[in-house]
């Protein structure tokens, strides 16, 4: 109230102090007219072209970080399908070289087939039956022209012989059809043999056929990615989405499994710590520790993996010769069972820790103790020991979602990077426009302020130049800030 | 590989260093004072059992002394049985079982005694609990509270009880308090006057043992 009142010329009648006030901003505000307008003007701008430098700073930067994100991602797609492609000619190289291994030795054995089947094919052609001798000698027989007994034994002798002669003839006959049906039968196998290998060598030529198709595959999309084919990169940022998701979904997983083992060994480790000491207000050391423990294995599975080379997080790893990674390899993998152990020991101390303290509560609450059931009270512990052995070796495959992930999330990044830059970029750009516009609104919003100075002003112009196109002007003027008010 | 030993070295540097945390401040320490004076001596049935939740409740680490109130309380011969327990579970579970066996030997044989030292006893409390350094310091008062002080025991001077909180614990009406409620009211009253005179950062009395037994200790 004070306050008011120190502004007041006349504390006794305010509207009339308040008036001279008026009349009196009014007067300032007028003769500061163009002044303020140059001011509105002058802020204005710098402040519609700084938005806008930003804005278009914000797309370059935006456009730059794409091409950036494009060449990385397209880098490792590059990668990508090429070891696809040399892990898939290495697959067709074992193949190739298997078979071909092979393949003189199918090849004799098929030349034998062969050989057998011609042989014996040979020795089943059909020998004529040797030209009964019977017949000439019953022509010479039938010349003789003088009839009697001589002729007629002649001819009956001829019979039996014939009868004889014929009846071993068929016999020699048949025996040969037999032997031609055996030696017939004795093809099968080899033939059955020919078409099993010949089926063998049809189905592996189809796989190979397939391998070659799919090796095409991936030649296409490895000369797409050299040729910067927008397709490609939208299927390759895709790609990296959809593998960050389902690297996370696994990474959960593994999270839940980490927190179980972490329940398991938190207790037992307070044997080992103390159960009493803090790293800070709540942060147990025994908590810690298993946390420690878990991170241990975490790593030791990372380790493993990488000089297994089935991720490729680390270059040093993956370049090390063989020997110094087989070693680590090695070193890894007593480090992880010796970490399995030890957790499974603890799963072991954390049961008999339980069952004392339930005892002690039975003690100090004076019950009656429970009946024990050996093999129900054992399986609860064996499980426990079993999980403690087992979790850190499922631990470590969690390695494979990390990879997958933090490659991904470049990707992923990079995108919404891009998308945050442009989206500010266009909002920069949006204000840089309002601005540009907002010292027309000013200017009208203050000329409001003092229309009645202005008002006089005009007048007493027009009452000066008392001209009629002067007077036309004015009344545009007054017009145009009536509008504005 | 170098780089790897050292992050090995470094995560088990870890475990040794963390393991060499204060424990201390975060620690629990109670002395509990159980009042043997007159007809109240037949209460020990109950202290026992505030024992044993007390012996439930505390953790490795933690600090538990039991002591008997009688006409001159300020001694050590009055502590019926004190433990620090064992940073490890196992030994502490084991300790709990020793105090607990000596807490029912002594109850089997407490006999009453003639005056009520409950100021001896409570400064000779303070002094075993600040000597523990706990971070939470409670004295537990198992008494009707009716002090009475034998001839020659002087007790009407300050004392001190800074940052301890004391718990009275089933404070029993006497045939008087019956009589004129205010008697039972003003002296709850002058005691908690008294201790938070002395320094003690709380009062708290509790009487009914079934279900309100959690307000002996503050949670951590």
């Amino acid at each position: 109230m004070t306050t008011w009142n120190s502004w007041l010329f006349w504390p006794n009648s305010v509207a009339l102090s308040v008036l001279a006030l008026a009349v009196l901003a009014m007067l300032f505000l007028y003769a500061a007219r163009k002044p303020m307008h140059g001011v509105i003007h002058s802020v204005c701008a710098l402040l519609s072209q700084s938005t806008r430098f930003i804005a278009r700073w914000l797309f370059l930067c935006a456009d730059n970080l794409k091409l950036r994100n494009q060449s990385v991602l397209l880098a490792h797609g590059q990668e990508n399908q090429v070891t696809v492609i040399e892990r898939e000619f290495e697959r067709v190289g074992n193949m190739v070289r298997k078979d071909m291994q092979e393949f003189p030795a199918l090849q004799r054995r098929m030349m034998e087939e062969a050989t057998r089947i011609e042989e014996d094919y040979r020795k089943c052609g059909e020998i004529p039956p040797p030209p009964p001798e019977w017949v000439s000698a019953l022509q010479s027989v039938a010349k003789i022209k003088t009839g009697g007994d001589i002729p007629r034994k002649l001819l009956e002798d001829i019979n039996k012989s014939i009868q004889k002669i014929h009846d071993q003839t068929v016999a020699e006959f048949r025996r040969s059809y037999e032997e031609r049906h055996k030696i017939l039968q004795a093809m099968q196998p080899s033939w059955r043999s020919l078409e099993k290998m010949a089926g063998e060598m049809d189905k592996k030529m189809l796989t190979l056929q397939t391998d070659a198709k799919q090796i095409d595959g991936h030649m296409g999309k490895l000369q797409d990615i050299k040729a910067k084919d927008n397709k490609t990169e939208h299927a390759l940022t895709v790609s990296g989405f959809v593998q960050l998701a389902i690297s996370s979904l696994v990474m959960v997983i593994a999270l839940g499994g980490a927190f179980i083992n972490y329940k398991l060994i938190a207790l037992p480790m307070s044997e080992m710590v103390g159960a009493s000491d803090y790293i800070t207000n709540s942060l147990k050391t025994s908590d810690v520790a298993a946390l420690v423990i878990i991170l241990m294995e975490a790593s030791m599975g990372l380790f493993l993996l990488e000089s297994l080379r089935i991720t490729q997080l680390f270059p040093r790893i993956a370049s090390m010769d063989d020997r110094m990674r087989q070693r680590l390899m090695y070193a890894s993998l007593i480090f992880l069972v010796i970490l399995a152990a030890i957790e499974s020991s603890l799963a072991l101390m954390r049961d008999i820790l339980v069952a004392d303290k339930v005892s002690l509560m039975r003690d100090l609450t004076s019950a009656a103790p429970a009946g024990s059931d050996g093999l129900l009270t054992s399986i609860p512990m064996i499980g426990q020991m079993i999980m403690g052995f087992v979790l850190p070796f499922a631990l470590a495959f969690v390695a494979i979602p990390l990879e997958s992930a933090v490659y991904s999330m470049r990707t992923v990044l990079g995108v919404f990077l891009v998308q945050a830059m442009r989206g500010l970029g266009f909002l920069l750009r949006f204000t840089g426009l309002l601005l540009k516009r907002l010292p027309k609104v000013l200017e009208l919003a203050y000329d409001v302020l003092i229309v009645i100075p202005l008002l006089i002003e005009r007048w007493v112009i027009g009452m000066r130049a008392g001209s009629p196109g002067a007077g036309n002007t004015e009344d545009k003027e007054i017009s145009k800030l009536r509008r504005a008010a | 590989m170098n780089k790897f030993l050292t992050l090995l070295i470094v995560s088990f540097g870890m475990i040794l260093v963390s393991a060499c945390g204060d424990s201390r401040i975060h620690s629990h320490a109670v002395y509990m004072l159980v009042d043997t004076s007159g007809t109240y001596a037949q209460e020990m049935n109950k202290a026992s059992k505030i024992v044993n939740y007390l012996l439930a409740t505390l953790n490795p680490g933690d600090s538990l002394a039991v002591a008997k109130v009688e006409t001159r309380s300020f001694t050590e011969k009055d502590i019926i049985a004190k433990v620090t327990f064992d940073k490890r579970p196992s030994q502490a579970t084991s300790q709990k079982r020793r105090f607990k066996n000596n807490i029912e030997v002594f109850a089997k044989q407490v006999k009453g005694s003639a005056y009520t030292d409950i100021t001896g006893g409570l400064i000779q409390g303070a002094e075993y609990l600040n000597e523990t350094k706990a971070g939470i310091k409670t004295i537990v008062v198992f008494s009707d509270m009716q002090q009475e002080l034998g001839k020659g025991t002087i007790r009407d001077f300050p004392i001190r009880l800074d940052g301890i909180r004391i718990v009275a614990l089933n404070v029993t009406k006497l045939g008087t308090d019956n009589a004129d409620p205010r008697r039972y009211l003003d002296r709850l009253a002058q005691w908690e006057a008294s201790v938070r005179k002395a320094g003690a950062t709380d009062w708290v009395v509790v009487n009914d043992l079934e279900n309100n037994i959690e307000s002996i200790l503050a949670t951590r």
